[in-house]
This record gives structure tokens, C-alpha cells and sequence, in this order.
């Protein structure tokens, strides 16, 4: 099968299953099976496209012209594969959570999730796979509108004021600025493609290039850069696989995924260096690492504490296209595979947990380490790999961000990914310090014994926390992928 | 021999259908009538589309006088499209109104409202097709009384002082317009627009021409509806019969979208409207006022089809800025809006004359639970919505990039931010639909509902559908209006 037809598959195959979804909604068993064999196809759709991007080449397909000169195009390059490859191997593992979770909780609407969540997926493979700037944007806000529902799921006044805020400042920031700084392009430059070293560099002058960073880095409001970081915590109120997946995955990473793409593509990372006063991202990314941190630690609700973590994190990827430099961009672009394996075993566990205590403060969390030995365990290895401890995933990209500050010079930068290392350290640590060792207030009664969460959210939680480590002793895979990108 | 006589046909078929609709007393069949010809009216507007795009102006002498002297259609690459609009519009919007006037409108009156519906069409199609500036004038109220007629005949007591109000408005911008062509007459001695626009510029800087623009200019933006012009259109949407509200809401102010441009751009000309009278800086602004406030106001609005009444008062302040930039892809921004919006707001309102046959209402907390009971009825009003809303994949999408095209060309780069903004507002009362639609659940006790009957949800989802499809193949579309604003700018082709 040709490059393009496997695209085209790949986008095909979820909206496929939504479609299906849809049709056999009804039947609760049908159900989860069509979602399980439709994250199966998709994996198996983007996996296929490996070989051919590991050799260099660049499967591509064009399917109509939306303007003269502007094409609705799919190209995929090392970091698309990357964040495709991320998503498709981690939306098994939520189906298979979330099968477990939606029953267990007795969640209403189980159809309209599963295919918004298929939908959802569709899109990311949209964003990951796009060939200029305008496929992306189309995708992007598709994501945007299919997750709006899995937001607003429960239906409570809670969860419509929360999603109302999603919806608000994720639309507002990518019409507001994404939108026009794509159109200035376009008028500007007369092409919205993809290309090595960027379009923009002698097209536009110095303050318009300035201008148009500020746009694009903040029009990308998914990848939560302070002050619009505002609707990831709102977006807690959603189902636990929905925070797991999309709000530590998919959607966030599709934001960062796009100022990576743009600082490559669009900027190319000469321009970010010398032509478009590029510091002040190192300010916004540094500061957002840095208060985002803070705010975590005074989270008391372990979902929000995590979506706090979550923006922090977010920023070292941004911090590392700020500094554009191939250690640093390595650095970057690493961060989105390894956050999104600790970051979703780290929701996954807080599921877990409210499956099955339906407790969703840390301070009642007493002793639940004795309770729920597998979930704390993979809860301790997704905190350690956030932190950037080996032998976890986080340490490789933490390794790669310190040497690219090393690598200006900057040792503000050096301190920030210290401090804030510590300060991860700070807000994960006394969590599971209280969980195996219950100091003074209300322990969890532990009469019942060990009284886990479901098996299939177990085995979800397992794979990833497992996965955390692999990626740590076995991560020459995407050292080769990302190779290329940054030519090292 | 027929083929050659299309452009007059395309008039003068609704004008002798309606008499012979009034004469047949069945409702049904008097539907059945009207259904046809509007069909017969959409492949003729095919083929006179087809026809010229491919051999350029029709010009179609009636009565085989020959212009100036006697009456002439002339039929371009942009009103051609304006007819096929129409057409389409009428001919999706026939066969839906067999079950909606039904359950609005007294039997016995049936035959009369398929006659004045046809007269109403007629009208509009005329307004379109001629080519001289008196007949517009006759056309124009040839449309709009018949549509008072229609309005009026809304089931609610208001919709009479709704269509007084209509009636009085319309009838003072129809005066303006025709003093404005009197002034024009008086000093040229023509009324065939083609000769007007040469005649024109030789006494172009004569006082009563001055007047004869401002006249003319205020009388059709009147009918178009630009905000602060725009007061009757609210009423007339919200008491209109459902399907009159959708039959006018996507053709009636896209009518005076077009003449505006013909009067503005092929009588006047470019360089006297935007240089010698400040055409721009009237409308830019009042263009943007209508996108925010039209939009901002139906942010309050409980009943839906005052909400997206008002909401089309936004949408006409993006026709009016398309025009008001005066380039090439202003105007292609304006003239694929026409079609966009035509096919967007009349899906909607279609939607809510689905919503208003099976629930009996059509206020915002009616929406409750309707998301599972009416699922195709809603989604229908959701993909109009965020057509509306300007997301991409829908036809709005198209209509705004080439907009923000515009204005960035211009170096107009805070009319971009507001054309944007005005986005922003039209997603917070999309917003409110669905968020009432989905995630509310119905009133306890609400009696059940079950989906529209097909014959309505079919024609809702075929303009819906069409806005979809246009909003990703944008090349029919955008191609004839970028051929048209060529035109009107005289920019050789």
C-alpha cells in the first residue's frame, strides 16, 4: 500500500468507527469491541507508515485545492510520526480504561463518548499528519469541537460552566491569533507549506516575523502557555480517560506539536534564533514551567494538581524550541512521547482511584498505598519519571534540554529546569509519601483488605507505567526518528 | 428556440404560475405546482449559469427592442449566480413547505400563499435577471409586497404589525430607490444600466448625481438590512411563517447584497463611489457595528428565530464589508458569502421549522433533550450554526478567510481583528444552541417527540449539506464569484 492510501487509512479507519459507533450504539457489547478493533486498525495503519519515514521518505497526499497554490495536503515527517505513533499506541490502552471505567462509574451517554473520542482521534492524526499550515488549522479546530462534548460529558451545571471555559479560550486564542497569523502568512508569503528551514525568512520583515511569533505561539492556546492555560484545569471536570488521554496527550500535545511544527517549518529555527526576537518565549515558557509548578502545589484535588503539572510540563517543550538549537529541539520534541506516557499513567491512577474509593482529594489519600498497591505503584513511577529520574522516561528529555542550555550558554534556563525538577520533586512527592505512610488525620479504612479498581483499568495503568521505563532503556527507536529533524 | 428565450423565462414563469396557483383550490395540488415550477426555475438557472461561463454576457432583448430604447436582461457571470441562489434556495425550500405551511397556515388560504410565494419569486428573480434600473424598481416591489403578504400571514397576531412594520420601511426604501433613478433619468434620459454607467460618467460631477447615489445607496442598503437600517428585518423573521422566514432569510437581503453591487460597482463605477463619495468609510464602519452588535444582540435572545434574526443582521455587515473594501477578494468574499450564508441561514431556519412542526415552539429552553429526541433536526442546526461561527470545513470558513484576506491586503489589520472577533460572538450564542440542544435534559413530564417527518429533513439537510460540501470544494464557488467581482471591478479577464 502506497504512503498517501495508508494517510488517507489512518484517517479513515477512526472516523470509520465513529460512523460504525454510531450505527451499533445500542448494543453495549458491540460497542466497546468496535472501539477496540478500531484503535487496533488505526495503530496498525500508522505503524505502517514507520519504515518509510525511518528511510527518509516523506509519504504525502493532496486532496483538493482549498485556493490557487493552497492545498489540502497530508505530509508526514519524523515529528508527525512521533506524535501519531504516540497517540494511536496510547488510545488502545484509554479504550481498554475506559471500557473498565465507564462501567464501573456507570456513566451515562457511552455512545456519544466513544465516538467523540474516536473523532477526537481522527483529528490528532489530522494535525500529526498535515501537510501546511491550513490542514493543521482545519484539524486542530476539529479537536477542539469533538472533545467540547467529552468535556461537558456528565452534563451537571459543573461540567457545562467547565466546558464552556474549554471551548471559549481554546476558540478565542486559535481564532483570535492562530487564524490571522496564518492568513498574514498566506498574504504575506503566498504558501502555507511545510518546509525545512521555514517559508517566512526574507519574505517578511524583522518586527512582522516578531509580530507573527507572538501570534502563532499564542494561538496555539492547546499548548496551555500562561496566561491562556486557564481551560486545562477546567477541563477536569471531564471523565478520568478523557483527562488521561486528550488532556494530557492528545490535545495538549497537538498544541505544542504545532508551535514545534511552526518553529521548524514556518519560522525554521534560524529565525527563532537570530530574526524574530525570539527571547521573550524563553521568558513565557520559563515563568509558565515555573508558576505552573507553584499552583500545583496548592491543588488539593489530585486531578487538578495534575493539570497543573501538565502546563508546567508543556513548557519544557516550548522552553526547547525557544532555544532553538538541535539539542534543544531533540529535547523538546522527546518531552512529548515521554510526558505523555507518565503524564497518562499519573490520570489513569487518579481514575483508578476515584473508581474505586470515589475519593478525588489528595488529602484524603491516607494510607492508600496499602489499598491500591498497583495503582500507587505505577502513580510512583509516573511522578519519578516527571521528575526526571532514571530510569524513567522523563530523564532522556530533561538530559537533551540541559544540554541544549548548556549548549547557549544559558544558564537562567539551566536554573529553571533545576528548580522546577525540584519543585515536581515537591508537589508529587508528600502524595505518595501519605499514601504508604499515613501520618496523623483520617487513614483509609483498610478493613476491606486490597480493594483495587477494575482489572481492565489495571492492566491499562500497567502498560503505560511499564512503558514509562521501556522508553527509558530502549529509546534509540526515537533517537533515530527524531534525528533527522534537527540534523544531529 | 426556447433555449434562446431562457432569460426572460426564467421571470416570467413564476409570474403566470401564480395566478394559475391561486386558481387550483387543493392545497396539495397548489403545492405540487409550485414545487415544480420552482424546480423547472432551478435547471434553468443551470443551464443560463453554465451558458455563461462558458460564452460570457447574455444580453436578451424583450420584445426585440433593442436597448437603450427598450427593455434588456443581461445576464453575467454574478447574476447568474444570484438567480441560481435563488433558485436553489426556492427549490429546496418548495417541497419542504407542504407539512410546515400546513401545520401554520389555514387550509383555505394554502392556494393564495403558493401564488404570493410565487409572486415573491418572481420578484427577486427579476430583480436579478434585468438590466435596467426602473425594473429593478418594479421587481423590487413586485418581491416585497408580496412578502409582506407572506409575513403577515404568520401564525401569531404580531406577525401583522411585523409586516406593517416591513411594509413601511420597504416602502420608503423603494421611494428612495426610485428617486435616485428619477434623479438619474433627469439627467442622463436612460434607464438600461449599461448605458446609465457610460452616461453617468460623462455629468458624474453634477450635484442631483451626488443626490441620485446617496438616494439609492440608503433605499438598497434598506433592503438589505445594514445595520442601522435593519430594524424591520427581526419581526419579519421571527413572526414569518417558518418557512417564509427560511425562503427569505436566505434570498430576500442577498438580493439587495447584489444591487448594491450593481448600482455601486457597474452604474456608478469604482472610481466615483470610493474616491468622489465616501462609500468606504460608511460602510466599513457601519458594516463592522452590524457584525458585532447583530451578533452580540442575539447573544440575548430566548426565541431562536429572533436569535438568529439577529444573527443575520451580523452576517449582512459581512456582505457589506466584502463590498466596502473594493478588491478583488472583498468582493469574492461578498459574492461567496451571498451563496454561503443563503445556504446556511436557510438550513437553519428550515431546522427550526422542523423544531417548530413536531415541538410547537421555537424558544431556547424548548431545545431540552431535543439533542436525542430530534438527532438529525439538531445536528442540521449545529453544522448551520458553526457555519455561521466561521468554523473551517464549513462554507463560512471560506467566506471569512477571503474577508481577512482583504483586510490584510488592505493593511486594514484591526478589521481583520474584528472580522475575527465577530466569530468570537457568533460562537457564544452557537454555543448557548448546543449547549441547551445536548447537555440539558428535557423538562420533566415533557411529552415525547419523535423526529421530523422526511419530507422536511430532507430539504434541511440538502442546505446543509451544500454548505459542507462548498466549504471544502470551494473551486465552483469561489471561482464564480471571483470571476464576478473581476467583472465589477473591470479587471480584464
Amino acid at each position: 500500500m502506497s504512503g498517501g492510501a495508508l494517510i488517507l487509512l489512518a484517517l479513515a479507519i477512526p472516523i470509520g468507527g465513529a460512523i460504525l459507533l454510531s450505527a451499533v450504539g445500542r448494543f453495549a457489547h458491540l460497542r466497546n469491541e468496535v472501539s477496540l478493533v478500531t484503535s487496533c486498525g488505526l495503530l496498525a495503519a500508522v505503524a505502517a507508515l514507520v519504515p518509510s519515514v525511518m528511510a527518509g521518505d516523506r509519504p504525502s497526499i493532496s486532496l483538493f485545492e482549498f485556493a490557487p497554490g493552497l492545498e489540502f495536503a497530508f505530509e508526514v515527517e519524523p515529528l508527525g510520526m512521533l506524535f501519531a505513533l504516540l497517540a494511536s499506541f496510547l488510545w488502545i490502552v484509554t479504550t481498554i480504561y475506559s471500557i473498565g471505567y465507564l462501567a464501573a462509574n456507570g456513566e451515562p451517554h457511552r455512545t456519544r463518548f466513544h465516538i467523540c473520542f474516536s473523532l477526537a482521534l481522527a483529528s490528532v492524526i489530522g494535525i500529526a499528519f498535515a501537510g501546511n499550515m491550513l490542514t493543521l488549522f482545519f484539524f486542530y479546530e476539529a479537536l477542539t469541537l469533538c472533545t467540547y462534548p467529552l468535556v461537558a460529558h456528565s452534563g451537571t451545571e459543573a461540567a457545562r460552566r467547565g466546558a464552556r471555559r474549554y471551548l471559549a479560550i481554546l476558540l478565542s486564542t486559535s481564532i483570535m491569533l492562530l487564524l490571522l497569523a496564518i492568513l498574514w502568512t498566506w498574504v504575506a508569503v503566498g504558501t502555507l507549506d511545510f518546509r525545512a528551514g521555514g517559508i517566512l525568512m526574507g519574505a517578511v520583515s524583522e518586527p512582522v516575523m516578531a509580530v507573527l511569533l507572538v501570534l502563532y505561539v499564542f494561538g496555539a492556546g492547546k499548548a496551555a502557555l500562561m496566561p491562556f492555560h486557564g481551560w486545562l484545569p477546567a477541563a477536569m471536570v471531564a471523565p478520568a480517560p478523557v483527562s488521561a488521554l486528550l488532556h494530557a496527550v492528545a490535545v495538549v500535545k497537538a498544541g505544542v506539536f504545532t508551535i514545534v511544527k511552526i518553529a521548524l517549518y514556518i519560522f525554521g529555527l534560524d529565525a527563532i534564533r537570530d530574526f524574530a526576537s525570539g527571547e521573550w518565549l524563553l521568558y513565557v515558557a520559563g515563568a509558565t514551567i515555573l508558576i505552573a509548578s507553584l499552583l500545583a502545589l496548592r491543588q488539593d484535588n489530585l486531578k487538578h494538581r495534575l493539570a497543573y503539572s501538565t502546563v508546567s510540563q508543556l513548557s519544557y517543550i516550548v522552553l526547547g524550541v525557544a532555544m532553538a538549537n538541535a539539542h534543544a529541539v531533540m529535547g523538546a520534541s522527546l518531552h512529548i512521547a515521554m510526558h505523555g506516557f507518565a503524564k497518562i499513567t499519573l490520570f489513569f491512577c487518579a481514575g483508578a482511584i476515584y473508581t474505586a474509593t470515589r475519593k478525588t482529594n489528595i488529602s484524603q489519600l491516607d494510607g492508600i498505598g496499602r489499598r491500591m498497591p498497583i495503582t500507587m505503584g505505577a502513580f510512583t513511577i509516573g511522578a519519578l519519571a516527571l521528575i526526571g529520574l532514571p530510569p524513567f522516561s522523563g530523564a532522556w528529555s530533561k538530559y537533551y534540554l540541559v544540554l541544549g542550555s548548556l549548549d547557549d550558554g544559558a544558564y537562567s534556563v539551566l536554573a529553571v529546569l533545576l528548580v522546577s525538577s525540584l519543585l515536581n520533586a515537591l508537589y508529587f512527592l508528600p502524595l505518595i509519601v501519605r499514601a504508604y505512610f499515613p501520618t496523623g488525620g483520617q487513614p483509609l479504612p483498610v478493613a476491606g483488605g486490597i480493594t483495587e479498581a477494575p482489572k481492565l483499568q489495571l492492566v491499562a495503568i500497567s502498560i503505560t507505567a511499564l512503558g514509562s521505563v521501556a522508553l527509558f532503556a530502549y529509546p534509540q527507536f526515537l533517537f533515530n526518528l527524531l534525528r533527522s529533524l534537527v540534523g544531529m | 428556440m426556447i433555449a434562446s428565450h431562457l432569460p426572460v423565462l426564467q421571470v416570467a414563469l413564476p409570474l403566470i404560475a401564480a395566478p394559475l396557483c391561486v386558481l387550483l383550490r387543493r392545497p396539495t395540488l397548489a403545492w405540487a405546482f409550485a414545487t415544480l415550477v420552482s424546480w423547472a426555475l432551478l435547471a434553468m438557472s443551470i443551464l443560463l449559469l453554465v451558458r455563461v461561463m462558458a460564452d460570457g454576457v447574455i444580453s436578451y432583448h424583450l420584445g426585440g427592442w433593442a436597448p437603450p430604447f427598450g427593455i434588456e436582461y443581461r445576464l453575467d457571470a454574478l447574476n447568474c449566480f444570484v438567480l441560481l441562489v435563488i433558485s436553489a434556495i426556492a427549490a429546496v425550500v418548495t417541497p419542504y413547505m407542504r407539512q410546515s405551511v400546513a401545520s401554520e397556515i389555514a387550509a383555505p388560504r394554502h392556494n393564495l400563499f403558493y401564488g404570493v410565494y410565487l409572486l415573491a419569486l418572481t420578484g427577486l428573480l427579476g430583480i436579478a435577471a434585468t438590466g435596467d434600473a426602473f425594473n429593478i424598481y418594479v421587481f423590487m416591489e413586485i418581491s416585497s409586497l408580496a412578502s409582506y403578504v407572506l409575513i403577515g400571514l404568520g401564525p401569531s397576531r404580531r406577525a401583522r404589525a411585523a409586516a406593517f412594520q416591513y411594509l413601511i420601511m420597504g416602502t420608503i426604501g423603494a421611494t428612495f430607490l426610485l428617486i435616485g433613478i428619477g434623479l438619474l433619468y433627469m439627467m442622463t434620459g436612460t434607464l438600461n444600466l449599461a448605458d446609465l454607467s457610460q452616461r453617468v460618467a460623462e455629468v458624474q460631477d453634477m450635484r442631483p448625481i451626488y443626490a441620485a447615489f446617496a438616494f439609492i445607496t440608503v433605499g438598497v442598503l434598506i433592503k438589505l438590512a445594514l445595520f442601522p437600517l435593519h430594524i424591520w428585518l427581526p419581526n419579519a423573521y421571527t413572526h414569518a411563517p417558518s418557512a417564509v422566514s427560511a425562503f427569505l432569510a436566505a434570498s430576500a437581503t442577498k438580493v439587495g447584497a447584489y444591487v448594491l453591487l450593481r448600482f455601486v460597482f457597474t452604474l456608478f463605477g469604482l472610481e466615483f463611489s470610493f474616491e468622489r463619495m465616501p462609500l468606504m468609510e460608511i460602510l466599513m464602519p457601519l458594516s463592522l457595528i452590524a457584525i458585532l452588535v447583530g451578533s452580540g444582540v442575539a447573544i440575548f435572545q430566548h426565541d431562536l428565530k429572533r436569535l438568529f434574526a439577529y444573527s443575520s443582521i451580523g452576517q449582512i455587515g459581512y456582505l457589506g464589508l466584502g463590498i466596502s473594501f473594493a478588491s478583488t477578494s472583498g468582493l469574492t468574499g461578498a459574492i461567496v458569502h451571498i451563496f454561503n450564508h443563503a445556504m446556511m441561514k436557510g438550513g437553519i431556519f428550515l431546522a427550526l421549522g422542523c423544531m417548530m412542526y413536531r415541538t410547537g415552539s421555537v424558544e431556547l429552553s424548548a431545545l431540552h433533550g431535543l439533542g436525542r429526541r430530534m438527532p438529525f433536526t439538531m445536528a442540521a442546526l449545529i453544522i448551520g450554526g458553526l457555519g455561521l461561527v466561521g468554523v473551517p470545513l464549513t462554507s463560512g470558513f471560506v467566506s471569512k478567510w477571503y474577508l481577512v484576506q482583504a483586510a490584510l491586503e488592505a493593511d486594514l489589520w484591526p478589521v481583520a481583528v474584528l472580522i475575527l472577533l465577530g466569530s468570537l460572538v457568533a460562537l457564544v450564542y452557537v454555543g448557548r444552541v448546543i449547549e441547551a440542544a445536548y447537555f440539558h435534559p428535557p423538562a420533566a413530564g415533557a411529552p415525547p417527540i419523535r423526529e421530523t417527518p422526511l419530507q422536511m429533513l430532507i430539504p434541511t439537510w440538502i442546505l446543509l449539506a451544500a454548505s459542507l460540501y462548498f466549504g471544502v470544494h470551494t473551486d465552483i464557488t469561489v471561482g464564480v464569484a471571483e470571476r464576478g467581482a473581476e467583472m465589477l471591478l473591470g479587471i480584464a479577464q
